[in-house]
């Protein structure tokens, strides 16, 4: 009696574990799919504000748990939110929300056709040729800021994004209320 | 004819007595008009004018773009000053890109089209006059009219309503315009019901104004132009509520009246699509309602699109006592402003200037959880509860509650014990929803560009590195040629 047990629970223990083996073989996943996840909600401009090396690498971080949900710049409070509700966490928006949205703007006076924002712009959101002033498009532009470190003569700046009467809205009530 | 029951609804005071037996007077003539360029819902219509330029009364200044947009013509004649910025009759005070018309005075028409026989035209051609005339719906919501027949058109429409109901307190001026000019609105509701091809015409007035149910009754005689009576109260003028009292029919959640095979225009939109097919005039005017009890004679005016609101106040003789709040529009949902430079636009139904003892301003106290709000709310939703979840950033639970739903009659507001903002947090939140919209939007489109670029970046380098080997391999082929040949030359020699 007591042998048939042992024999069964070998043979089933033995099977089992084959199993496993065979499935963690062939059903295995290259990497980690949260990864790729992540980097899909994120904007994909590479900019490195985060400080991690581009979109890729902050996704790694953020699935590792290394990194805020608040590390995007461009993204902002959305983001933020998206992530946390993706990564099942609390966002702490106390951070993000105060700067606002920036975009960047070039001052035509003091701007020189050299070119270099032109050329590291990760969103194409630069126009701009030799010699010639150069415009941003405000629709493309997500305040990464890579254009501000070119500049030779400090003619790009970020500026928080002007309100319109299409963005206007009521500010939030004061919160002993309700 | 049986009307059909509403739940919700609030029973403000009414303060129409304040206007509602002043006759319509026609404005004198401002010198400087300010008319911007968006004064509808949609994209804002583009200047067909430039600076200096002569107009005359009637004459287009910008022209709708895109598929939901408006028309802007000159409210009177008279040379165009500036196309820059202007303030915006709006809560938030910023400036608008505006139109400044300056009049010489001589208030002289364009050419234009009369039509003798206007129901001997073709329903789009209805529709296209209405679009010609920039008529967008006055009741207060700013739709362009045409966009509404056309796609009531293509959706087949059962039941054209018109909306005579004006709920909201101290306004008149739809009254007005229903016992002085009930000839005309009649014909232009039954054009709109040509254009649209409708089964059934109702005109929906609230009891409270039995002088404009005599006067259309009258003036729709025997027609298909059915006018009902129906009960005083807010927000019975609002399109679903207007709906369902007198169908029994309830839109759905997220839908359009259409969707039910509803029609809802306000009866000023009647009047002006009448004067637009048969007389070819576009909407340059409206009727004003000027009241409130810091002004010291209430009135009604018929005011051309632009005029300076300081202009209308000081019409009705300025003000008796210090105005705690400007308002245009009613109460209930009107807008409030501070610079009286605003310029009256297609949708200002009124400019109210109220004391502090009619805006019954308090402090907001906690919650008791009487759930007054949830009875006074017509659309059935729990505004407490609402207002619970956005006041802790929860904007999810909120729309899970129903706030897309919620017409911001601010009913719940004006019936809280507790003085809690409720409708001012229900704004809030549908304000930061459609920001957070706009970012989710520009950053899939940001993405995109940002794919594109380091696509073709890869594909530059792709390139480069296929044209050098190319070249390598073309170079490397001469040399070898070169050496066999010299080769050969030397096997020869030998």
């Amino acid at each position: 009696m007591l042998f048939a047990a042992i024999i069964s629970l070998t043979l089933l223990g033995a099977v089992l574990g084959l199993l496993l083996g065979v499935a963690a073989r062939y059903l295995k996943v290259e990497g980690n799919p949260l990864v790729a996840e992540i980097e899909q909600l994120l904007p994909g401009s590479q900019c490195g504000q985060c400080g991690f090396p581009g979109c890729t690498g902050a996704a790694q971080a953020l699935a590792e748990g290394n990194a805020a949900v608040t590390l995007c710049p461009p993204g902002g409070v959305a983001l933020a939110q998206a992530l946390a509700a993706k990564l099942g966490v609390e966002a702490d928006l106390s951070g993000v929300a105060d700067k606002g949205p920036m975009i960047a703007e070039i001052k035509e006076e003091i701007c020189i056709g050299c070119t270099r924002c032109f050329k590291v712009c990760p969103t194409d959101a630069i126009m701009g040729a030799a010699q010639q002033i150069h415009v941003v498009f405000r629709e493309a532009c997500t305040a990464c800021g890579k254009c501000e470190e070119v500049c030779p003569t400090e003619s790009v700046k970020l500026q928080p994004v002007p309100v319109t009467l299409q963005s206007w809205y009521w500010n939030k009530p004061r919160a002993e209320a309700a | 004819m049986k009307l059909f029951d509403l739940k919700g609804g609030v029973h403000p005071e009414g303060n129409k007595d304040l206007s509602a037996e002043r006759h319509i007077r026609t404005l004198p003539l401002p010198k400087k008009l300010y008319v911007p360029l968006q004064q509808h819902i949609g994209a804002p219509a583009t200047p067909v004018v430039k600076v200096g330029d002569k107009v005359l009364k009637g004459q287009l200044l910008a022209s709708a773009q895109g598929a939901v947009s408006s028309s802007i013509h000159a409210p009177t004649s008279g040379t165009i000053t500036a196309l820059g910025d202007h303030v915006a009759p709006h809560p938030s005070g910023l400036p608008v890109p505006t139109i400044t018309l300056e009049s010489d005075g001589e208030d002289k028409w364009m050419q234009i089209e009369t039509v003798d026989m206007p129901f001997l035209l073709r329903p789009e051609e209805v529709a296209a006059r209405v679009a010609a005339a920039g008529i967008v719906g006055l009741g207060g919501a700013t739709f362009p009219s045409a966009l509404k027949l056309n796609l009531s058109r293509n959706s087949g429409v059962q039941t054209l309503i018109m909306n005579g109901g004006e709920c909201e307190p101290y306004l008149t001026c739809d009254d007005r315009i229903m016992r002085e000019r009930a000839v005309e609105i009649v014909e232009g509701i039954r054009l709109i019901a040509h254009a649209v091809d409708a089964k059934e015409i109702l005109v929906g007035i609230e009891d409270n104004k039995p002088e404009a149910i005599a006067a259309m009754q009258a003036a729709a005689g025997n027609s298909e132009v059915k006018v009902v009576a129906m009960p005083s109260m807010y927000p019975m003028g609002s399109e679903k509520q207007i709906i369902q009292v007198l169908t029994g029919m309830e839109i759905p959640a997220g839908g359009r009246p259409a969707d039910i095979g509803v029609l809802v225009h306000n009866v000023a939109t009647a009047f002006a699509v009448q004067q637009a097919v048969r007389y070819g005039k576009p909407l340059i005017s409206r009727i004003v309602t000027l009241s409130g009890g810091a002004i010291k004679t209430a009135c009604n005016v018929e005011a051309l699109v632009g005029t300076p609101v300081q202009e209308l106040i000081d019409f009705a003789d300025g003000y008796a006592q210090p105005a705690a709040r400007l308002v245009l529009g009613g109460p209930m949902m009107g807008q409030q402003f501070t610079n009286t430079n605003v310029p009256v636009v297609k949708g200002t139904s009124g400019v109210l200037a109220l004391l502090a003892s009619e805006i019954g301003h308090a402090e907001a106290s906690p919650c008791i959880r009487c759930s007054t709000c949830v009875r006074a709310c017509p659309v059935g939703l729990l505004p407490l509860e609402m207002a619970a979840h956005i006041r802790t950033a929860d904007l999810a639970g909120a729309v899970a509650l129903g706030l897309k739903d919620c017409i911001a009659c601010g009913s719940c507001s004006y019936v809280c014990p507790a003085h809690i903002p409720l409708v001012h947090f229900f704004n809030y939140a549908k304000g930061d929803l459609a920001a957070q919209e706009r970012s989710k939007l520009k950053q899939e489109a940001t993405k995109k560009l940002a794919d594109a670029r380091n696509e073709r970046l890869a594909r530059i380098e792709r390139e480069r590195a296929e044209a050098a080997a190319k070249r390598k391999a073309a170079r490397e082929a001469k040399e070898r040629a070169a050496k066999e040949a010299a080769a050969k030359a030397a096997t020869e020699t030998v």
